[in-house]
């Protein structure tokens, strides 16, 4: 198959194994320096950190937050009802689904065993009928000690100097509809952040594709590709998304396809010009002389300058997708009725302005968020910046 | 201050701070300069040369650190505040530098960048102004400077504008002028009549010039005095004359004795022919108009016909522009054209990508700058094994290892150069890389695109040397394009002189270098290995 090779060259085992496999699993130097750079960054860094703890915590929403309790034993038998429905028979009842909240139940399972609540005893959906006032109802350290016992009085639990210890807590109070607050804060920042991270996954997937394209092959592809986008994205988005949710039914789903059609847009241009400058490299024209097909030049050679314009922008594209989402559920467009979402927390605060909890817990998480991710995003920039990555 | 020199610098030390490391740049430089006389500053890069001249006006930025003294008409300029020290550049120190494509601003017209210097320091008057401006258009050599005054900078040619940036930087007669390397990026022509007319306004305006330059044929032309720099100090002082005769220092030896050497091996009519194209074109389309009618041609490559032996050289020589590069591009059919390639006794103009493929590893392609010829995120290992992933797809990672190993080993590096990364490496080194990644699939025939252009001068005649070694221990048929005459006469057996695109002359290289037939090519040869310019040469402007 080969040439004459000089003496020596094939001293190769062949099934020796491949020399080089450690070398996958340490940073490049250059990595290592952004990585240092953006430890440098003390805030971006921070923001890091208090980002992935909050967001790995809300991963857990279910154990933190819920109607279930995370263990019943009941008549030596260990149940586990976040993970499987129960039907009420089991404990003596009739419902398909049991209420484990429910006096009987709990009276019924305290009785032959026990229940380990997770800390809030709320789902998101979960609504409190034990309410001290009528909803929205207040957090309850805000309420006064008659409140309090007049609703300890109300829902006697058996013990004799009712006060705000004895009631059921709700910590943000709860909106309109007597549902806890923080209950579906924690799974409204959990939806919002994987329905953003989905979104500027795929439209960066669909994006970089397309700038790849326009600008590795230049010429008509390139032109054709270009008026398309440009009047493509000069469409008046939320409009349109309006009409279209108000004609399909808008879930999860339905609603990342939606608003996929326009998003994928914002990084074209930038992973485009990159590959326009990288096209002609050298190092380009060297790999095309050794004979590499296109799409292994694109992905080998070219690819990488233009993942770092994409990596600082991500954090932004992020930002945007999540503020997509919270604009169409504050008008009312966007997730279906009863999820959990930041933006029906804030139309909820718009509509009930004597309960300024609703208004200023939704406020808070989402400027909370948005900051920190615009800080994690300037952090990257700088461990990107190529003034402080020279060698 | 009748004896004090007009510049006098005294232990200048530069640092550059990035994070906690500080890296000294320029380290206790010393030497005065007086009026009328020119001092040339010697080095190679990174030896500082540039430091210290843009650090005798304080132009370095805030991570440098400057110590020492630079006394300027007995002031010490370190000590001015950056007001005064406005006062003194462009008006009594001024500069030119090496590249003319960006040193001037391509939204404005020339007219309002010379008149904007003459404004700052002071001259008054729309009429006097634009009078001064034509004045000194005329000075530097501009034809017809009056309808010039609006030119933009991309109008001009790179001779041109290197000449307005001359206008701009002498506008205020400044007793001193120093100038970056003002003509490393210009032709040898070119550049030959730059230097031509520095020489004469020198004298004419008796300033004082410090002339930086890696090139040492340049130094013996145009300057006094030799102040010769090697990593941040000055290591030889001494007349130009005297220099050359009888270099004290090492260092100083060394660089002299750089040019490449060496002959190329005589011409063997009987070798085996490894590429041969005839007629070739490569015509661009010009297209004007609302439907794109083609209304002419650039004729990049016009009719060129090329036949390379096995074993042997083929120079390609000519100005920037003339074709060189495209037409080895060409060959390697990396761009379309037209015209007969017969490669190895097979016809291949016309075959698709796909049936180039397994030709390539018969015919590789060096370029230029080894900077941008290397993936920085690949590990050198990985970049020269890149064609072997190719070509031989059954191969197994380690005997790619083993051949990479082999071929780094070819070309004087070693082994472990394998798992670093090619900013760790020097110029030299990084083409010694690229030289193995083009050798390592064992290819009959490799066009070497000015691959000694980007280096310093004695790592060039390391090159050369080489390339010499591989041509013969493989049997290798080189296509050598550059515009260094120097190297290609160290090299080539046969030459070519292109100009716009066509042939103006070529032969065996003896013959040619001995004999040059055409006015264009004597002016070449004069410009290029006696850097003078020659009257039949008026080319490139």
């Amino acid at each position: 198959m080969r040439g004459p090779l000089p003496d020596g060259a094939i001293v190769a085992k062949p099934f020796a194994p491949a020399g080089r496999t450690p070398r996958r699993f340490r940073l490049s130097p250059i990595n290592r320096r952004r990585l240092e750079n953006f430890k440098a960054n003390k805030r971006g860094y921070w923001s890091f950190w208090i980002f992935l703890f909050f967001f790995v915590l809300s991963l857990f929403s279910e154990f933190i937050a819920n109607d279930k309790p995370l263990l019943v034993v009941y008549k030596g038998e260990i149940l586990l009802p976040i993970l499987h429905d129960y039907p009420e028979e089991k404990f003596g009842g009739f419902l398909a689904q049991t209420d484990y909240r429910d006096t009987v139940i709990a009276k019924e399972v305290a009785g032959h065993g026990f229940m380990i609540w997770p800390p809030i005893r709320y789902s998101y959906k979960t609504i409190n009928r034990q309410l001290p006032v009528p909803a929205p109802s207040p957090p309850t350290w805000m309420l006064s000690e008659a409140q309090c016992r007049a609703a300890a009085k109300r829902f006697d639990k058996g013990q004799p100097h009712g006060d705000c210890r004895d009631i059921e807590w709700n910590w943000l109070g709860t909106d309109d509809q007597g549902r806890d607050v923080l209950a579906r804060l924690l799974y409204g920042f959990r939806l919002s952040l994987l329905f953003g991270l989905t979104l500027a996954g795929i439209s960066s997937i669909v994006g970089i594709a397309a700038g790849a394209v326009q600008g590795y092959f230049g010429g008509w592809t390139d032109l054709i590709f270009q008026r398309f986008i440009e009047i493509w994205s000069s469409l008046p988005h939320l409009y349109l998304l309006i009409i279209i949710s108000s004609i399909i039914t808008p879930s999860f789903f339905v609603l990342l396809g939606i608003l996929l059609l326009f998003s994928w847009v914002s990084l074209v241009h930038v992973v485009r010009a990159e590959f326009l400058r990288a096209r002609n490299f050298e190092y380009v024209n060297a790999a095309r002389a050794l004979g590499l097909s296109n799409g292994a030049i694109i992905v080998k050679h070219v690819l990488p300058n233009a993942m770092v314009a994409t990596l600082t922008f991500l954090p932004f594209v992020l930002n945007s997708s999540i503020t997509t989402l919270t604009a169409l559920d504050f008008l009312g467009f966007g997730l279906p009725p009863g999820s959990p979402s930041l933006g029906e927390l804030l139309l909820q605060g718009k509509s009930n302005l004597a309960a300024p909890w609703l208004g200023l817990t939704g406020f808070l998480v989402i400027a909370i968020m948005l900051s920190l991710l615009v800080f994690i995003g300037e952090a990257v920039r700088d461990a990107f910046d190529p003034r402080k990555t020279l060698f | 201050m009748a004896d004090a020199p007009l510049l006098d610098v005294r232990d200048l030390k530069v640092l550059f701070r990035q994070g906690d490391t500080e890296s000294p740049a320029v380290d206790g430089v010393s030497f005065t300069l007086e009026p009328g006389r020119t001092l040339g500053l010697v080095g190679e890069s990174g030896s500082g040369k540039s430091v210290t001249a843009l650090s005798i006006v304080r132009l370095l930025g805030r991570a440098a650190v400057i110590q020492g003294q630079v006394l300027f008409k007995g002031e010490d300029l370190l000590a001015y505040r950056e007001a005064r020290l406005r006062e003194i550049r462009g008006a009594h120190i001024t500069m030119v530098f090496q590249e003319p494509m960006t040193s001037l601003n391509p939204l404005h017209t020339i007219e309002r960048q010379i008149g904007e210097i003459l404004e700052l320091h002071g001259a008054r008057g729309a009429e006097r102004i634009k009078a001064r401006i034509v004045e000194l258009l005329q000075e530097v050599g501009i034809p017809n400077p009056s309808q010039r005054l609006g030119a933009f900078p991309h109008q001009l040619s790179g001779g041109q504008r290197q000449r307005v940036m001359i206008a701009m930087a002498l506008a205020n007669r400044p007793g001193l002028f120093i100038a970056d390397e003002p003509t490393t990026a210009l032709d040898v022509t070119v550049q030959a009549q730059i230097l031509e007319l520095l020489k004469q306004l020198q004298t004419r305006h008796h300033m004082a010039m410090l002339f930086i330059t890696h090139d040492l044929g340049i130094v013996r032309k145009i300057a006094d005095d030799v102040a010769v720099m090697q990593k941040g100090k000055i290591v030889e002082t001494n007349k130009v004359a005297d220099l050359f005769a009888a270099p004290r220092h090492p260092y100083t030896k060394a660089l002299i004795a750089a040019e490449p050497k060496g002959t190329p091996p005589a011409i063997d009519l009987a070798a085996k022919i490894i590429l041969e194209a005839r007629d070739i074109r490569i015509w661009f389309p010009v297209k004007r108009g609302f439907f794109r009618r083609t209304v002419g041609f650039v004729k990049a490559v016009d009719g060129v016909s090329v036949c390379v032996r096995e074993a042997e050289t083929v120079g390609v020589v000519g100005e920037s522009g003339s074709g060189k590069t495209t037409l080895g591009l060409a060959l390697l059919r990396l761009i379309r054209c037209e015209g007969a390639i017969v490669f190895l006794g097979r016809p291949i103009d016309g075959l698709k990508f796909k049936a180039m493929r397994p030709l390539r590893r018969d015919m590789q392609i060096v370029f230029q700058d080894p900077y941008g010829s290397l993936s920085p995120r690949l590990p050198v290992g990985d970049i020269v094994a890149e064609g072997l992933g190719v070509q031989y797809k059954a191969m197994s990672l380690q005997q790619q290892r083993e051949i990479v190993a082999q071929a780094l080993a070819d070309t004087g590096l070693d082994r472990a150069a394998m798992d670093r990364y090619p900013h760790e490496f020097s110029g030299g080194q990084r083409q010694r890389i690229a030289i193995a990644r083009a050798i390592v699939l064992e290819p009959k025939f490799i066009v070497l695109d000015e691959p000694t252009s980007a280096l310093d001068m004695s790592v060039q005649a390391q090159i050369v040397d080489l390339l010499r070694d591989l041509q013969k221990r493989r049997g290798l048929a080189y296509l050598f394009i550059s515009h260094d005459l120097k190297v290609v006469r160290a090299l080539a057996s046969e030459i070519i002189v292109m100009r716009d695109g066509k042939v103006v002359e070529s032969g065996p290289a003896l013959e040619l270098l001995a004999k040059p037939r055409s006015a264009y090519t004597r002016a070449l040869f004069a410009a290029a290995f006696d850097i003078k310019a020659e009257p039949g040469a008026v080319l490139g402007q």
